[in-house]
């Protein structure tokens, strides 16, 4: 099977300093002086992967990693400087999904503009409309300006546009689920909807957990140089959570192998302290504490522990009585 | 010659996928425009109207008595002025106005350019209605020879577009572009013969004057409207002229930046 998307030894440059920054003036000041330099950036250095159909991609990296740049270069807003990408098949972008939206247009208007800018036909929009503002849930700010919306139903509203389609390739950044509890819950099961349909996908994310629960390969970028590809997500993501706490970039293969083991162990060990700490705090607590601090403790050691044995309903109430 | 018409039906159906994506953006650019004003769109005519009264006070007295027909005259050349200046202005504009778009989603950038520009055509429209009314009342006979001037303004579209083109790229990479070219306008605006006429000039200084496209244009409609000559051959071919090559440079400016524009936002 050929791959759905493919990046070759691909990267990506900025150039900072030049003409835009300084304004004409400056410009031409500096190039009569001499003082006049160009400084490059590399937001992405040699990154090479390829994806299958049906795969799903979780990049990770610290901040200024490259992350969104390479999503950019290969939903074709960027061109990569040197290496080549090639795609095949129909992009579903979500990047920032809130902004991009006029403010002076009503929602309606809004979300046809959007739907048109991602290649919607006007029939598909017109058929999609009113399911897309039902999922949205902004049945009641059809006609309001797009600016009085909060920023939650902003989002809403970007992700329930995006979604609307079977996309042949998915790719998001940061946006597997917006607004509030029920939304959150809801745009995140869409997602898992969509990611399971057999879908390509590429994710960015800052939660291990995320990638962890819906790649099938992961990529992991630092200051724009690829650490590694590899489709053992979880290995890499615990050498990645190392990487976090140690600050130490893996220089090999064994490397990423010795830190994903030292980062389970450090998960085990840190368990096993607070394990300790709970224990000594319940021991506290009966020592010389009321009936009703130890029974909060207890509810605490075993809400972590054990969840399933809770009556959660029961539980809140409880605490609510007895808060103050 | 034939890759060139092959590359030019690809683009043309590539623009018509585009059509409902195009037809929002117009829509949003009049939205845009007239958002939270009383008048509305009444002040497409009221403004080129205003400036008219204005110039027919303070210049009346300086040209007006020698001028046939000084206020059509005057009109022709403010309404092909004022249109120039919208259309390019908003051209310049169109593509740093619609950074966080093109940042985020890939979409045609050229599309930002040619709403803005179809509103600034439609604006036009009405003032020429207005041109029109003008004319009866100053007892101008339509003739057949009227809908000739079709032509130049087809001429000046192209070349709105064109010039917004080229602007709108060296925008986005120099911001003192727009002051340059506020300065480069009321320039214009002095060497179009707008209030005055170019006969007082020896005959050498007026072909200069033909440097000036935004002059030629304006000199063409005044032919038709107040002399009722129609241009020369020689004169619809120089329309032509500058069309085509603010178009095509238009084009290759585009063609040559559009990828780096969004490193510049």
């Amino acid at each position: 099977m050929g791959s759905v998307i493919s990046c070759n030894d691909v990267s990506i440059r900025y150039i900072t300093g030049d003409l835009k920054a300084i304004g004409l003036k400056e410009y031409v000041m500096r190039r009569i002086t001499g003082n006049y330099k160009v400084r490059e950036f590399w937001a992405d250095k040699h990154v090479t992967f390829s994806l299958e159909s049906g795969d799903m991609l979780g990049i990770i990296g610290t901040n200024g990693a490259g992350k969104s740049t390479l999503l950019k270069a290969i939903s074709g807003i960027m061109e990569p400087k040197e290496g080549t990408i090639s795609v095949n098949g129909r992009i579903a972008a979500l990047l920032e999904l809130a902004s991009g939206f006029d403010g002076d247009m009503t929602v309606k208007e809004n979300a046809y503009l959007r739907g048109a800018m991602l290649g919607y036909t006007r029939a598909f929009m017109d058929e999609m409309y009113e399911e897309i503002i039902a999922f949205a849930e902004l049945e009641d700010f059809q006609d309001r300006p797009f600016r009085q919306l909060s920023s939650g139903m902003k989002s809403r509203l970007g992700f329930a546009i995006c979604c609307m389609v079977d996309p042949d390739i998915i790719i998001l950044d940061e946006v597997l689920a917006v607004g509030d509890g029920a939304f959150r819950k809801k745009s995140g099961d869409k997602m898992r909807e969509i990611l399971n349909s057999g879908v390509t996908g590429i994710l960015v994310s800052h939660s291990i957990d995320q990638v962890k629960e819906l790649c099938n390969k992961v990529l992991w970028l630092d200051k724009g140089d690829q650490i590694v590809f590899s489709s053992d997500v979880n290995k890499v993501c615990d050498a990645y959570s190392e990487y976090l706490i140690s600050k130490t970039l893996p220089a090999s293969s064994e490397d990423i192998d010795n830190m994903a083991s030292e980062y389970g162990k450090r998960v085990a060990e840190e368990k096993a302290k607070k394990d300790k700490k709970e224990t000594k705090k319940l021991e506290g607590i009966l020592a010389k504490g009321t009936k009703n601090t130890a029974i909060e403790a207890a509810l605490d050691i075993i809400e972590n522990n054990a969840p399933e044995m809770l009556d959660m309903h029961e539980v809140g109430e409880w605490r609510r009585k007895n808060k103050g | 010659m034939g890759t060139a018409i092959k590359s030019a039906k690809r683009s043309l159906s590539r623009f018509a996928s585009n059509r409902f994506l195009f037809e929002e953006l117009v829509k949003r650019d009049f939205e845009h425009k007239y958002k939270r004003t009383i008048l509305g769109m009444a002040w497409s005519v009221l403004s080129p109207l205003l400036t008219l009264l204005v110039m027919k006070l303070v210049f009346t007295e300086f040209f007006g008595r020698t001028t046939p027909h000084y206020t059509i005259y005057l009109f022709a050349g403010n309404i092909i002025m004022a249109y120039f200046k919208e259309a390019t202005n908003n051209g310049m504009t169109s593509m740093i106005s619609n950074a966080s778009v093109i940042n985020k989603i890939n979409v045609p950038k050229y599309l930002f350019l040619f709403s803005k520009n179809v509103s600034s055509l439609v604006n036009f429209g009405l003032t020429l209605v207005v041109f029109f009314v003008f004319c009866i009342i100053d007892h101008i006979t339509f003739r057949v020879s009227f809908l000739m001037l079709i032509y130049p303004i087809l001429c000046l579209v192209i070349m709105n577009l064109g010039i917004g083109m080229i602007l709108s790229a060296l925008y986005v990479f120099f911001r003192d572009v727009k002051y340059l070219y506020s300065v480069f306008l009321t320039l214009l605006t002095y060497v179009s013969a707008i209030f005055y006429t170019v006969d007082r000039f020896p005959e050498s200084v007026q072909r200069l004057f033909l440097l000036n496209p935004v002059y030629v244009m304006i000199k063409y409609v005044r032919m038709i409207v107040i002399d009722g000559t129609v241009p020369s051959l020689r004169y619809h071919a120089l329309c032509l002229l500058y069309a085509a090559l603010f178009a095509l440079t238009g084009a290759f400016f585009y063609k040559r930046y559009n990828r780096k524009f969004v490193y510049y936002f």
